[in-house]
């Protein structure tokens, strides 16, 4: 164990770079998701079919091949970001496809009464979205996108690919150096479940602020 | 393409806005993709000579070659991953607490570590303790840890979902513990969770892309290697993203199939599973459900 | 094979040199073309059971021009290492290293697993640009070396700026996480901003979209990159430090060591070490310089030390 504690200032650093990977793309993920739920769901033809395009292509590709397609691709065609900035993008656009799929259950989940009513009183496609059935449907995907979070954690790894230094990258870097990998790969392990853990508590503790009162 | 919210027409203003909504966002996607085509082509991207090598067919014999490396692994991954995770799910679902402790502890920690560090644990930490085995092997274990605990919840969602009618009513008849699991309970919740695990099957199948840090020839892998050779790493990653998206497709579709057959056969209820990959399940529910 | 003409060349050079050495007075040029039978070995020992299983496992590279790179289109593995390790296949089995091909099954071993292959007894022996030092010493032996490299640099065909490594401090350079080559840059510029990726070909990318301004490697590895780039890059041919390659192999097996050592020797004196050199390597620009003389350093035998210097102060990021 002493290998472990005496790289504990790497552990940090990779954990730093993780939490801001996953808070980072996080955010992006959520726009991105909400935004493609509502183009899946408008009536507009063509952001329907983009929607669904998006969808459907990044989420079955496996997560490693958008990370160097992006990264070693993209500059092809002139567009340029570092490693850092890269992982957020594309673990924000990984990520956006899961929210956007758990958003539009939620929307659909959310009784048809609601949007009829909308209609009814006048509401225009973005007003009946954006007032009355987003905040009913984010009310009850709140466990499922924790789950999408704790995903995330677990994704932000795939980044060592294009060298971004994070736990998974420390933790191997240091495995290969000091021939401890035991040890070293069992201490990155509970360096996830502590980020997991309390991930997983503050997801029950929104789902219970926000929940219906039935 | 999936149902628009508003299921009825729009009034004659809320038309004109939807197409020039239509007209617009057209342009728009349009337009980026013009631009993108553009600048690929300007760095060579599109030339025929990058693209070349990946027509030839011994070139695609070779990615066909990892592709079934992938298949293997991801295979052999998932039946054994249904094995632990039936039994972890039952370790679970037990009354003593000493059977049900490790396999919640197991489940969590499982649950809550990245794939690739668990790769890189059996790949360069087993060896430590003596095991000693083909690359195959390491990836397969790691997914094995992984995916069987996924599935222990899938398998217990699959048996809490089942009326709590139909244990009584076995019970009521006499049938014991296990016989009512082995009769009544497992053949029924089996069949309601067939869409989820072939779901899981597609993030086994993304996942064994991972075994590349570990230099198992699998599809990815290759498409390294055919890059490099022919100095065209760009064009070879394109190719097998369309492999890996058309296989995965497939699968996803399967799996919605199946769960709408199963809604219409056995008006069983989907299984709703806390996990992120399981959410192809979550939608295919969505898609029923909007098909009032 | 659109990309190495000259290797098609070669080829038929070399047959030409096997005509005219069947057809010529013995002795004294390449003896390439003969065949050797296969030499008898005590029982017990490694290549007796390697000889009465028929085949050899060999970890090598498959992505390193140059030295061990596979071909899509045939399937097989083409390089420098490929070219040592069928010859010392020959000193096993006999007949040419054409012949002997098929007795070897070449497996992918980077830099990473390198040694767990080795201890797992997935490969026979690895002989894959690998660099010979005491850390690796603990767990694995090694034959030779049978190549000394040096690490070098390289950066864009314009790029004046940077003439060794010291002018490396304060620029971003990438290199393979954990190799030695990152060790060695640490080492010797200490302020660079290093960046690390899985693979070399990857660093050129980074190079080529100008995210680094260097990537820094052995320059054998790097001649294959810039050969591949089209005179896109240079080697700034500034080196520094040593890399002796060697063959690795199971800790403690003196005799099979002793054989590999022997063998090398032989086709060092013999001219066949530099045939292969010519055949790989040379196609990439570089001269054939003369075998390092091999090392055969006493082995400490027995399994691999566990007191790895349970130190801790690893490169930072």
């Amino acid at each position: 164990m002493h290998v472990v504690l005496d790289n504990l200032d790497l552990y940090l650093e990779g954990a730093r770079l993780t939490v801001e990977l996953t808070l980072g793309s996080f955010a992006l993920a959520l726009v991105l998701g909400t935004l493609t739920a509502a183009a899946r769901v408008s009536p507009v033809p063509p952001l329907r079919a983009a929607g669904t395009f998006y969808v459907e292509t990044v989420r079955n590709t496996p997560l490693v091949v958008i990370f160097v397609l992006f990264y070693f691709g993209l500059p092809k065609a002139g567009v340029k970001y570092s490693p850092f900035v890269s992982g957020i993008i594309v673990l924000g656009l990984y990520t956006g496809t899961f929210v956007a799929e758990t958003v539009r259950s939620g929307i659909n989940a959310v009784a048809a009464g609601q949007a009829e009513a909308a209609r009814s009183l006048g509401l225009t496609f973005p007003q009946t979205l954006g007032i009355v059935i987003l905040p009913q449907a984010f009310r009850t995907v709140v466990p499922p996108l924790g789950s999408v979070f704790i995903a995330l954690i677990k994704n932000s790894s795939v980044a060592l690919v294009i060298g971004v230094q994070e736990l998974t990258f420390q933790a191997n870097h240091l495995a290969q150096a000091t021939a401890q990998a035991i040890p070293v790969y069992l201490g990155a392990g509970v360096v996830y479940l502590l980020m997991a853990l309390p991930s997983g508590w503050l997801v029950s503790v929104i789902e219970h602020k926000v929940a219906f009162k039935r | 393409m999936t149902a628009p919210l508003l299921a009825d027409d729009l009034g004659p203003r809320g038309k004109r806005r939807a197409l020039i909504a239509s007209v617009v966002s057209g342009v728009v996607i349009a337009a980026i993709v013009a631009v993108a085509i553009l600048r690929l082509s300007d760095k060579g991207q599109l030339d025929a000579s990058r693209w070349e090598p990946l027509t030839r067919w011994s070139v695609i014999r070779f990615l066909l070659g990892g592709l079934v490396q992938t298949l293997k692994a991801a295979v052999v991954a998932m039946v054994l991953a249904m094995i632990v995770g039936a039994l972890l799910a039952l370790g679970r679902l037990a009354r003593s607490p000493l059977v049900r402790w490790p396999a919640v502890a197991y489940i969590e920690f499982f649950r809550a570590v990245p794939v690739l560090l668990l790769i890189l644990f059996t790949a360069f930490g087993l060896p430590k303790y003596g095991v000693h085995l083909a690359l195959l092997w390491y990836l397969v274990i790691a997914l094995i840890a992984y995916n069987s605990a996924v599935l222990a919840e899938i398998f217990r969602s699959g048996i809490l979902s089942l009326d709590r009618g139909q244990t009584e009513a076995a019970y009521s008849l006499g049938l014991g513990y296990w016989q009512t699991m082995a009769s009544v309970v497992i053949p029924q919740a089996t069949r309601r969770m067939v869409p989820a695990i072939v779901s899981q099957l597609v993030t086994v199948l993304k996942d064994t892309s991972l075994g590349f840090v570990i230099a198992f020839e699998e599809l990815l892998r290759r498409s390294q290697i055919s890059g490099e050779f022919f100095g065209n790493p760009l064009q070879a990653f394109v190719f097998v993203a369309v492999i890996y998206i058309a296989v995965n497709f497939t699968l996803s579709r399967v799996a919605s199939r199946l769960e709408v057959r199963q809604r219409r056969r056995y008006q069983a209820g989907a299984i709703s599973v806390a996990g992120a990959e399981d959410l192809t399940v979550v939608e295919a529910r969505a898609d029923a459900a909007t098909r009032r | 094979m659109r990309r190495r003409p000259w290797l098609t060349g070669a080829a038929a050079a070399l047959a030409v040199a096997l005509v005219a050495g069947a057809c010529g007075g013995g002795g004294g040029t390449k003896k390439k073309a003969a065949s050797t039978s296969a030499p008898t070995f005590p029982a017990g020992s490694t290549m007796a059971a390697l000889q009465a299983k028929g085949k050899i496992t060999v970890g090598t590279k498959f992505d390193q021009p140059g030295f061990g790179q596979k071909n899509p289109t045939t399937g097989q593995v083409e390089g420098f290492d490929v070219e040592i390790a069928k010859l010392i296949a020959v000193g096993i089995f006999g007949g040419t290293p054409q012949s002997v091909a098929s007795k070897i099954n070449f497996q992918e071993a980077v830099s990473a697993v390198r040694e767990s292959v080795i201890e797992s007894n997935t490969v026979d022996l690895v002989v894959a640009t690998y660099t010979i030092n005491d850390t690796r010493k603990q767990r694995v032996a090694f034959a030779g070396p049978y190549y000394l490299a040096h690490q070098d640099t390289m950066v864009k065909k314009d790029d004046d700026t940077i003439k060794s490594v010291t002018d490396l401090n304060g620029k971003k350079v990438c290199t393979v996480a954990g190799s030695t080559s990152e060790k060695n840059l640490r080492a010797k510029a200490p302020q660079a901003e290093v960046t690390l990726l899985p693979t070399y070909s990857q660093c050129a990318e980074e190079l080529s979209n100008g995210r680094v301004v260097a990537e820094t490697t052995d320059a054998p590895i790097l001649a294959g990159l810039v050969q591949q780039s089209n005179g896109a890059f240079k080697l700034i041919n500034a080196p520094f430090t040593d890399e002796p390659y060697g063959i690795g192999l199971k800790k403690g097996d003196q005799a099979f060591r002793d054989f590999l050592n022997n063998t090398l020797e032989k086709i060092e004196k013999d001219g066949q070490w530099a045939t292969a050199y010519k055949d790989t390597l040379g196609k990439l620009g570089l001269a054939t310089p003369q075998p390092p003389p091999i090392d055969r350093y006493p082995d400490t035998g027995g399994t691999a030390a566990t007191t790895v210097a349970s130190t801790t102060t690893t490169a930072k990021p």
